[in-house]
């Protein structure tokens, strides 16, 4: 088996004097799946901010094997899309800010958003917007896929595209860690994070 | 793997910036409309005596140009933290000082610069000599940029608080005091008559400082602000 791509020692976080999680270890492999679950408020959104280095104060060592940022596409809490933009303009912002090649129209299709390009992203529904911000996933050049609650507000048919989607990644070669209470088929390592904070391989 | 090159990402972030203002034309407007608005209550306030009115011209002019760039800076960088694009920017890789500049051009060719192309008409308003109002411009066109970039740090520092528009004002306007000094100081010596080289130099110096080290500034700002 390959070296870990990301190694996680010791990792604790407190927030407003409340321990959110301690003594955290893990490490992911290219192609897995990892699941981060836990109720709300315990802190999957606080870890996945700490795992892409945009929330710095935690204790433990989080390590990378090989460079992060030009590896990753991060999807946050927040789709990161602004609403006087139409669907193509947002997705070209983020496609050319992260470097990423592909087919925006493809990418949109891919998503159901065709006939919407054009549309501002304020005019169109919250789980729409969740979609745009989703298209990322049809672009082509990332290999860590770090993803904040990527199946809030869409419907079961978009759910299912988007299960597809991971594992077609995965077996690809991707690393992608997703906070959710829905689960991407079997084979999709665990992290609960709460009381007990358990790792299931 | 894949990184953009820093022209992608400078196109592609000075089109969006651009774009976004123009879609939301209240924030070109309103920095514009303070300004004219403020300058206009002077000599209804004051007293209409042409000499009275250019002897505070300059300053006049010049406090109310500062008060709109820093009005329109509170919102600056909000709208992406909301929206979670700035998250986005900073997770990119390269460096995220090359679209955080783009922002500032874009915001400031679409509020600094129209306040200084007003600048004359509202100096001649004031009864500045004719002969003054070009220094005028040039004070304003040289100064504007500086108040951007440095309004800009403590937008960036500030975009986590709710209500953080005071903590703005208080944090940007003792930097904002060089700039409203010189600037004003220029068109006062025109008015005099003196030669004005020695104090625009002055004023394009402080620019070329804050143009250079400031987005570098404003990126490590936004980092800290997006790290609480």
């Amino acid at each position: 088996m390959d070296a870990p791509r990301l190694t996680v020692r010791q990792l604790g976080c407190e927030r407003d004097h409340r321990m959110l999680f301690q003594h955290l270890d893990f490490s992911a492999r290219n192609g897995e799946i990892w699941q981060v679950t836990g109720a709300n408020g315990a802190g999957k959104t606080t870890l996945l901010r700490i795992l892409v280095g945009l929330h710095g104060f935690y204790d433990g060592r989080v390590e990378w094997a090989a460079p992060l940022s030009p590896a990753l596409l991060y999807l946050g809490h927040q789709p990161g899309v602004r609403e006087e933009l139409t669907a193509r303009e947002n997705l070209e912002y983020s496609r050319a800010l992260s470097g990423q090649t592909g087919d925006l129209d493809a990418a949109l299709a891919a998503v159901d958003l065709y006939g919407f390009e054009d549309v501002p992203a304020g005019r169109l529904s919250a789980g729409q917007q969740r979609r745009i911000a989703l298209a990322r996933l049809w672009l082509d050049g990332k290999a860590v896929w770090i993803l904040d609650e990527p199946f809030t507000a869409i419907d079961q048919q978009g759910v299912a595209a988007l299960d597809q989607r991971l594992r077609e990644a995965a077996a690809q070669g991707v690393l992608v860690i997703y906070t959710s209470h829905h689960r991407v088929g079997d084979g999709v390592h665990r992290l609960h994070l709460g009381q007990n904070t358990e790792v299931t391989a | 793997m894949s990184a953009p090159t820093l022209t992608t990402v400078w196109t592609a972030s000075l089109h969006r910036e651009l774009t976004l203002i123009w879609r939301s034309p209240a924030d070109i407007v309103q920095p514009l409309f303070f300004f004219v608005v403020v300058v206009t209550l002077f000599p209804l306030a004051l007293s209409p005596k042409p000499a009275l009115l250019a002897l505070v011209a300059p300053g006049a002019v010049w406090v109310a140009a500062l008060l709109a760039v820093m009005l329109s800076l509170d919102g600056l960088f909000r709208r992406d933290q909301e929206s979670g694009a700035l998250d986005l920017l900073l997770t990119a890789p390269g460096v995220s000082v090359v679209p955080v500049t783009a922002k500032l051009l874009a915001h400031w060719l679409l509020t600094g610069l129209p306040l200084a192309l007003i600048a004359p008409l509202l100096g001649y308003m004031l009864q500045l000599p004719v002969a003054v109002l070009d220094t005028l411009m040039v004070s304003v066109l040289l100064g504007t940029p500086t108040l951007t970039v440095v309004g800009a740090i403590g937008a960036a520092l500030t975009v986590g608080l709710n209500r953080g528009g005071i903590l703005l004002a208080v944090l940007v306007l003792p930097l904002y005091v060089p700039v409203l000094v010189f600037g004003a100081g220029v068109v006062r010596t025109a008015l005099d008559g003196l030669p004005t080289g020695g104090l625009l130099a002055v004023l394009g110096a402080i620019l070329a400082l804050a143009v250079s080290l400031g987005p570098v500034a404003v990126a490590l700002g936004l980092r800290i602000s997006a790290g609480d």
